[in-house]
């Protein structure tokens, strides 16, 4: 399956192959560069498993300096340079090309300082999303935002997509957790923004980098918000007999000022799925299964529950069950965040990220079943509910290419869906190359050119991240902004 | 061109803009105009305000998602949200107040445009964390979005982030859509009183790191507490640290209990209710502590830590009274007024201890000698002036607001 096109490689860059390794073994050591053949295998692809492209060469650097010296270099050569955290983008964000030079931070994975009283931490990149809040929780600590891939996810991948996660409806996604960034520029410029206090002078450069998807430069540092740990949290379970109802549910909850740290939602082919791998007691019967998690002292959370427990009768649930100890609590958030996985064990996927305004969940969850209907193809539902933010698996079989073409045209109109519905095409995974030719269905030429030249402004030579993002064609006008040449 | 141009639709912006981007005419943008003192001083050939642009456009509390054309009054927002029991969770401050406006001019694209967040601000994010999407007319004319009305949205470069906090420099904003969040059943506040400020500083960081979800932590020197609206408070005299609890009335209940028991040790701890508590917050959102006088004012954001110290070394070098917010993070200085309203002195500071420093309130001639903005690091800088060059090329959107040079 590859409906995105994406370009021929630089023929030139290619034949120079040699030469240009050569130099980087140079300019980082040896150790640090992967020219090989095997070598670069590993890291041909991301989560998006459907593309695939063997980079030029990888550099795994150890420092800023390091970053610096390789990207002075590329920007000189004209070699095109992919930036990588742990390649698992599900929307192809770290695909490479046969003409770039992958950049992973994978060795630049230190936590730099631990600051409970500011309620700081300042950590490389390369540390994994989880390593951050294992690194604070003997202090009571936590890093909020809590992507289902965060035990291998890198910060650095996750400021490139400003990622989300199940918990982000209470505590925000990425951008809203960050302070400050240490970055390098395709120049090789090393800039510092914000820093260790809150909202950074002039214009929220922070703001614009995270999020960017590595178009914008190479972060390498980061000062990000640590939040207390609440004094407990449980989760409950309840299953309604159809999707209409536990959206409506939804709305009932936060409509009443209940602010849980989480709503989830699974449709009954997400639940017998997740069920079978987590045995987290889901309750197979139902249509539709929404996981709620509120915190607090245990009589707060109690009387919460109790609340959620009485907002919910109107809709008639018919399971309502609440975590009775740590090991259920574990396993309704295993069976939750292992859902993928789960769901990959059975079938391939194509995972879509649209986000929906909550009143319209119904009539959506309805419009995509009958757009996967129509390509004969099965969808399971599990998605963050309380944002709106939905996870449709369209499933298929890989090795029938029919159907990956099926599969990835179902996801498209299932975006497109979204964008009509007053939604958006990605909630959290980012548009990397997936997504790419569908940012006109969301965005006016006018939107995209002021995108783009952004874009311009931090890497005027466009080598940073190839073929993501903006669609290939309709570049040149940001590009050539004469109003850039200063 | 028109002295003060009210367009009443983008399209008529957009033709504004474009005639002026070809004339190279520059412009003040304002919305009601509550923060016109604020910033550098600029020269323009006329203003344009949004203050046309008026009416909520969407609301839907259930979705949490409210969208208002620019100069809706932020009066009204507040008052629409009220009714059905929400709120704007970052608690804009008014900043106009200070600046010798109306409270009711402030316009909700005004409060996004400065990016002006309370005391709520160290628990419910900045004005633009809560800035979902929004419509707007560049320097060059170009009607664009930016974001949406979903409260998750990845799509693109974060435009609305870079725009809010750009003062008007970058683009004129026509409608804005934001995130709003229930108000809470109740709130209640705990008060200890005579605390020097480090020692103040020590007690709201802890109370920050505590489970309890304290949304608002501050400390006021006795000077700041004699300008106190709230009679009661005025009159004790001496300096109050304050943490609030905001929530169910019964959590509101326990964890003010539990956070007298983790700070007794620090004296005697009093306890207002509801109606107390939101009197104090709220005069303390209209800033009423720096009312009552024209002396220079700074707001100075640090990390929490470092704040006593930024206070200890300006007062070093002038007179100065302090209102700690966002948990010792946020100082409002009132400082005695020199000829540079302590510039070079608070710049200083600021670079030995970290953070950044605007000035909020001086007289216009200081204002357009000294750096009222946080000067910024070369690289920086270098690129901030490249996205005002791409977003505003002839340099007509309020040029010089910000920085002298674009």
């Amino acid at each position: 399956m590859s409906l995105v096109a994406l370009p021929d490689p630089d023929r030139a860059v290619v034949a120079r192959r040699d030469a240009i390794v050569e130099d980087l073994r140079r300019l980082v050591g040896p150790q640090a560069i992967i020219a090989d053949e095997e070598g670069r295998r590993a890291y041909e692809t991301d989560a998006l498993t459907a593309y695939r492209r063997l980079p030029l060469a990888v550099a795994l650097p150890s420092t800023t300096e390091e970053v610096s010296r390789l990207l002075r270099y590329c920007n000189q050569h004209d070699i095109k340079v992919v930036a990588r955290g742990a390649g698992t983008s599900l929307s192809g964000g770290a695909l490479p090309a046969e003409d770039a030079l992958v950049i992973a931070v994978s060795r630049m994975s230190r936590v730099l300082e631990i600051d409970c009283v500011n309620r700081i931490a300042r950590v490389e990149v390369g540390v994994t999303n989880l390593a951050i809040s294992e690194a604070v929780k003997q202090h009571g600590f936590f890093y909020a935002p809590d992507p289902s891939s965060q035990l291998a996810c890198t910060l650095a991948g996750n400021i490139g997509m400003n990622s989300g996660g199940a918990h982000c409806l209470k505590y925000g996604v990425t951008t809203n957790n960050v302070l400050g960034l240490k970055m390098v520029l395709m120049d090789g410029e090393i800039i510092e923004i914000g820093g260790s206090h809150l909202d950074a002078p002039g214009y929220d450069l922070l703001g614009l980098v995270i999020g960017s998807e590595g178009q914008f430069g190479i972060v390498t540092e980061a000062t990000v918000r640590i939040l207390r740990s609440a004094e407990g949290a449980r989760p409950m379970l309840i299953g309604f007999n159809s999707s209409e109802a536990a959206g409506a549910c939804v709305s009932a909850i936060i409509g009443s000022g209940i602010i849980p740290v989480a709503i989830e939602f699974m449709d009954r082919p997400a639940i017998h799925v997740c069920e079978a791998f987590a045995k987290a007691g889901y309750p197979m019967e139902a249509e539709a299964l929404l996981i709620i998690e509120v915190e607090g002292s245990s009589d707060e959370i109690a009387s919460l529950l109790a609340v959620i427990t009485e907002l919910a009768k109107p809709f008639k649930p018919r399971d309502v069950r609440i975590s009775q100890s740590a090991e259920q609590s574990a396993a309704i958030w295993k069976g939750r965040k292992s859902a993928f996985g789960a769901i990959g064990r059975i079938s391939d996927y194509y995972c879509m990220d649209g986000t929906i305004p909550l009143g319209k969940l119904a009539e959506v969850l309805v419009a995509i079943s009958h757009i996967c209907d129509k390509h004969g193809l099965k969808v399971a539902n599990i998605f963050h509910a309380g944002d709106g933010n939905l996870h449709p698996l369209v499933l298929y079989d890989a090795n029938d290419e029919k159907q990956a073409e099926k599969a990835e045209l179902a996801g498209a109109e299932i975006l497109e869906l979204c964008v009509t519905s007053g939604g958006c095409l990605t909630g959290e995974h980012g548009v990397g190359i997936e997504k790419r030719d569908l940012m006109r269905v969301q965005f006016s030429e006018t939107d995209l050119i002021l995108q783009m030249r952004i874009k311009t402004v931090f890497d005027p030579k466009w080598l940073l991240n190839p073929a993501k993002v903006f669609p290939l064609d309709g570049r040149e006008a940001a590009r050539q902004d004469p109003q850039l040449a200063a | 061109m028109l002295n003060n141009m009210r367009p009443v639709d983008e399209r008529e912006f957009s033709r504004v803009l474009i005639e002026a981007c070809s004339t190279n005419t520059p412009l003040e943008v304002v919305g009601g105009g509550s923060k016109q003192s604020i910033g550098r001083p600029m020269q323009t050939a006329a203003n344009i305000s949004s203050r046309a642009l008026r009416g909520i456009t969407l609301y839907e509390p259930h979705e949490m998602v409210m969208a208002a054309r620019a100069g809706t009054p932020l009066m009204q927002i507040e008052e629409a949200l009220a009714e059905r029991g929400q709120m704007l969770a970052f608690e804009p401050v008014n900043l106009g107040l200070l600046a010798g406006a109306e409270q009711k001019q402030a316009t909700i694209a005004g409060v996004f445009a400065t990016n002006i967040s309370g005391s709520r601000r160290i628990s419910a994010g900045a004005a633009r964390d809560h800035l979902l999407g929004l419509r707007g007319v560049n320097g060059r004319g170009d009607i664009f979005k930016a974001g949406g009305r979903v409260m998750k949205n990845v799509t693109g470069v974060d435009l609305c982030r870079g725009i809010s906090g750009s003062w008007g420099t970058l683009a004129i904003m026509t409608e804005v859509t934001f995130k709003v969040l229930p108000a809470p059943e109740d709130t209640g506040t705990i008060l200890l009183l005579g605390l020097p400020d480090a020692i103040a500083v020590e007690v709201l960081c802890a109370a920050m790191g505590t489970p309890y979800e304290v949304s608002g932590a501050v400390h006021l020197q006795p000077s700041m507490v004699a300008r106190l609206w709230h009679d009661g408070l005025r009159q004790q005299g001496q300096a109050i640290t304050a943490l609030r609890v905001e929530n169910f009335t019964k959590s509101v209940a326990y964890r003010s209990e539990r956070l007298k028991e983790y700070f007794k040790a620090y004296g005697e701890i009093h306890e207002l209710e509801r109606k107390d508590s939101l009197s104090l917050w709220g005069e303390l959102r209209q800033l009423s502590v720096l009312m009552g006088s024209d002396a220079p004012v700074w707001r100075i954001s640090t990390s929490p830590a470092a704040g006593p110290k930024v206070v200890a070394a300006i007062t070093a070098y002038m007179d100065c009274r302090a209102f700690y917010d966002w948990s010792g993070g946020l100082i409002w200085a009132e400082v005695l007024s020199t000829t540079d309203a302590g510039a070079a002195d608070i710049r200083r500071v600021i670079a030995t201890h970290g953070g950044h420093a605007t000035l909020i309130r001086a007289e216009s001639d200081v204002r357009a000698a000294v750096d009222v903005f946080q000067p910024l690091e070369p690289g920086v800088e270098r690129i901030s002036r490249k996205l005002k060059a791409t977003f505003d090329p002839a340099g007509i959107l309020n040029p010089g607001r910000m920085y002298p040079t674009f």
